[in-house]
């Protein structure tokens, strides 16, 4: 299984240059009950360039008091759209939801299934650690990667 | 060549990227790819391999490259290779090139701090903010998802070489099958492309990289081997906490 992955994350065509600007001033408040938070450079969903995200705050209150979301950007791949959110708190991701990613065959199921699970825990590692880069990742899949960076952009 | 790159500029937050000097730096690295990628037939890289195509006639940064390539295969003894499987192709050295190029663009447009990630090989500029070093987390090839451990430091760069690295096995030159003596090793550096360099070769020697590595000045290394362990060389530690 992780050679097709590893095939899979080869094949995206290209030198895909990623552009990530995080803003090192903390600017997502803690959501109040049933508020959304504010983001204070974001863009409005109709206007979304490759920085945007969408704060998706708590919405119809089913995330406890003082988490919010942040939703990145779909990221349409060679395999399908793949979009994930983020869930804050304190201005740190304690989670990560994928809320598309590609299902168009049981190939697409089986990888996501695998491949997301492990993308997810690398992020929380990266989120306890501190740290800005992470060298010897063993997947970097352009999709995944594409929307985080999206929520990432206006977060941390 | 499949490589996912992302910019971190604290300095340029908010600000457009479809223009200036981080379009620059993305266009520098779509030039590189269509210059040098050995999956594209009609690079430079491919048409000269096949000889269809003379140094004089290429881009003269080809001629650039494979002089730092001759260099880092004779100081690594002929694990580095240009030639890895029969077929020539100077990725090894081609993709911490780029990217330490990149990073020179942002420096020149006017950034004292930034990091470059081209698909886990880092090239970082000053430190994260003043008095602050970069931090980079190094992937446990073993435990996916895991950090085997945390680098800081500042102007510095961070390549990584193991099994958890996408595309082709790393070959050993010398006997012509997949370097199998160690999970990842990391090399860290002043200049990315020859930690990237450095770590392929490093990778293909197995054990034999440890005392390699202590020898090169300027360069510290850590590895994971097979059975989970790590070691790193001597002055290592210099970069952790």
């Amino acid at each position: 299984m992780r050679r097709a992955i590893l095939a899979i994350t080869g094949t995206i065509a290209g030198l895909a240059a990623l552009l990530s600007f995080k803003s090192h001033v903390p600017s997502i408040p803690t959501s109040t009950a049933g508020g959304t938070s504010g983001v204070s450079s974001s863009s409005p969903a109709s206007e979304a360039g490759p920085g945007a995200v969408v704060p998706t705050g708590n919405q119809a209150g089913t995330l406890p008091v003082g988490e919010s979301t942040l939703t990145g950007q779909v990221a349409n791949t060679v395999y399908g759209p793949v979009q994930i959110q983020l869930i804050m708190r304190d201005s740190k991701i304690i989670n990560v939801s994928i809320l598309q990613m590609p299902d168009g065959t049981i190939h697409d199921i089986q990888i996501g299934q695998f491949a997301f699970p492990v993308l997810i825990k690398e992020t929380k590692a990266a989120q306890s650690a501190k740290i800005d880069a992470v060298s010897g990742a063993s997947y970097t899949s352009a999709g995944y990667i594409q929307s985080l960076q999206s929520a990432l952009d206006h977060g941390l | 060549m499949g490589t996912v790159v992302s910019f971190d500029v604290p300095a340029w937050a908010g600000q457009d990227p479809e223009t200036g000097a981080l379009a620059g730096a993305v266009r520098w690295l779509h030039w590189v790819d269509a210059t040098f990628s050995p999956y594209r037939d009609d690079s430079d890289v491919s048409r000269f391999g096949r000889g269809s195509l003379a140094l004089a006639e290429s881009a003269p940064e080809l001629a650039e490259v494979l002089a730092a390539c001759a260099d880092v295969s004779t100081v690594s003894g002929g694990y580095f290779t240009t030639t890895p499987g029969g077929r020539f192709d100077p990725s090894g050295y081609v993709k911490g090139w780029a990217i330490e190029r990149a990073a020179a663009l942002l420096t020149a447009a006017g950034s004292a701090r930034h990091t470059v990630n081209g698909g886990g090989d880092v090239q970082c500029v000053g430190g994260r903010g003043p008095g602050r070093q970069w931090r980079v987390g190094i992937a446990h090839p073993l435990r996916p998802g895991s950090l085997a451990t945390v680098v800081s430091g500042r102007d510095f760069a961070v390549a990584t070489s193991g099994i958890a690295e996408r595309g082709p096995h790393i070959i050993d030159p010398h006997t012509g099958q997949p370097a199998e003596g160690l999970a990842s090793i990391t090399v860290v550096g002043a200049s990315l492309a020859a930690a990237d360099a450095y770590a392929t070769a490093a990778f293909a020697m197995g054990p034999a990289a440890r005392d390699w590595v202590e020898s090169l000045s300027g360069h510290e290394a850590f590895a994971v081997t097979p059975d989970g362990a790590a070691w790193q060389t001597s002055g290592f530690k210099a970069f952790l906490g």
